[in-house]
């Protein structure tokens, strides 16, 4: 039975995997490390409740209602019936829980992929030594133009090789 | 429990109204880089604002229902019962003044968030973690606008030293609890604020040096206070008939 509960919510996992960001459609929810926890409360009655519990990636992200929807409308059309997602902000989201795949995937959208964490989260001034590599040329003779891009998860950069604006998503 | 909604009613007033007030730059910013900067800004403000009323809300509905919701909290009460600190109702005027009231709140929430994150209550401990890498954000960017602006023109710099002469005597009403804030203290989920203005001192004489800022702060204007008991000023009457409109015309009303 314990097996069984198992394979239950490793199925539920991978079908998130199919729940894009609204914002950055080529990452899952799961690329994105906002799913915490699949949970099945009584799996031995026939009353299967499903439990996600995703956490925002800011406080402020619009996507997060369009996200909820989407995995819900998912499970839905698995023939899941009792549906809860549910919210939880401790430990905070943090731009490390992104999965690698991810990262190559932001990249080859023309998004540079976050650092690790230790270079950026910290309130120096007017620091440029971090190295963010450009998305389309792959130089690294880039400068930041804003710490606030087109969405609250991203900065904006220009690379100074190929000349051309990108965005970052920013360390968090 | 009566202290503990007056506290979070508090922390999240102060994040909505400043939140508004940034969000009037949006499609009107100096330049487009920095509209987004201070619309993302506002953005972070009022995602935190909304955690915290969410938390209200459910404290207030326990045991009891009363139907409070988010959106009620938000639109749906009246001037008087808003717990924001002056500071943060205060109109934009020019770049300069926005940045520095920006630079001030920043600085103060940065450490205020950094004590909450201890706080006994697990949900308010858990908002300020969240916010606090926003926030973390949010005072880079405003310091190092101080700066420029400070250390920038003859113009920018006049601009600079106009706003502190605005702005500085809102600035004792952040580091003066309320009473729901002594008690919250008091109680371990709150956090002593008069104890934070130490460091926001040292924090804000470090970026005036740099600005090249007069960093003596005698007050030209008697301190002002009272917004954290509800006894506010014209602005925020003002602010609230815009951010309100709607819902009190058109009750329930979505979109």
């Amino acid at each position: 039975m314990i097996e069984e509960k198992k394979i239950a919510e490793e199925k539920i996992w991978r079908l998130l995997e199919t729940v894009m960001d609204p914002e950055v459609p080529v990452l899952s929810v799961i690329d994105l490390g906002i799913v915490r926890a699949v949970k099945i409360d009584d799996y031995a009655s026939g009353e299967r409740g499903i439990e996600v519990i995703i956490t925002p990636t800011y406080s402020g992200c619009p996507a997060m209602d369009a996200i909820s929807m989407n995995i819900r409308m998912v499970l839905l059309e698995q023939g899941y019936k009792k549906i809860k997602i549910s919210s939880v902000l401790s430990p905070a989201w943090t731009t490390d829980w992104m999965s690698e795949y991810g990262k190559e995937k932001l990249k080859a959208f023309g998004i540079a992929p976050p650092t690790a964490k230790q270079q950026v989260c910290h309130t120096a001034l007017f620091h440029d030594g971090e190295a963010i590599q450009c998305p389309h040329c792959h130089s690294y003779h880039t400068k930041l133009v804003s710490q606030f891009g087109s969405t609250a998860c991203k900065a904006l950069y220009v690379c100074e090789n190929c000349k051309e604006p990108f965005d970052y998503f920013k360390c968090h | 429990m009566k202290e503990l909604i007056n506290y979070t009613l508090h922390l999240a007033d102060d994040s909505l109204i400043l939140g508004h007030r940034n969000s009037e730059w949006t499609g009107h910013g100096p330049i487009l880089e920095q509209d987004i900067a201070i619309s993302n800004i506002a953005l972070d403000l009022i995602g935190q604002a909304r955690n915290f009323y969410q938390y209200a809300s459910t404290l207030i509905n326990n045991p009891t229902p009363k139907y409070a919701t988010e959106d009620t909290l938000a639109y749906l009460r009246n001037t008087n019962e808003f717990k924001n600190c002056l500071l943060v109702e205060q109109p934009n005027g020019d770049w300069a003044k926005t940045i520095l009231r920006q630079f001030f709140f920043s600085a103060y929430q940065f450490h205020l968030y950094q004590h909450l994150q201890n706080s006994r209550d697990g949900t308010l401990a858990a908002i300020a973690e969240k916010s606090l890498k926003e926030v973390t954000y949010h005072l880079r960017w405003s310091s190092e606008w101080v700066i420029r602006l400070g250390d920038g023109t003859e113009e920018s710099h006049s601009r600079m030293v106009n706003a502190v002469d605005d702005l500085w005597m809102f600035t004792d009403e952040l580091f003066q609890p309320a009473l729901y804030e002594l008690l919250a203290a008091g109680e371990g989920f709150g956090v002593n604020v008069s104890s934070l203005k130490n460091e926001w001192l040292k924090k804000v004489k470090d970026i005036f040096d740099e600005a090249t800022l007069p960093t003596s702060f005698e007050a030209k204007k008697e301190p002002s206070s009272g917004g954290k008991d509800g006894k506010h000023s014209e602005h925020l009457e003002k602010i609230l008939a815009e951010m309100q409109f709607l819902q009190r015309t058109y009750p329930n009303s979505e979109w």
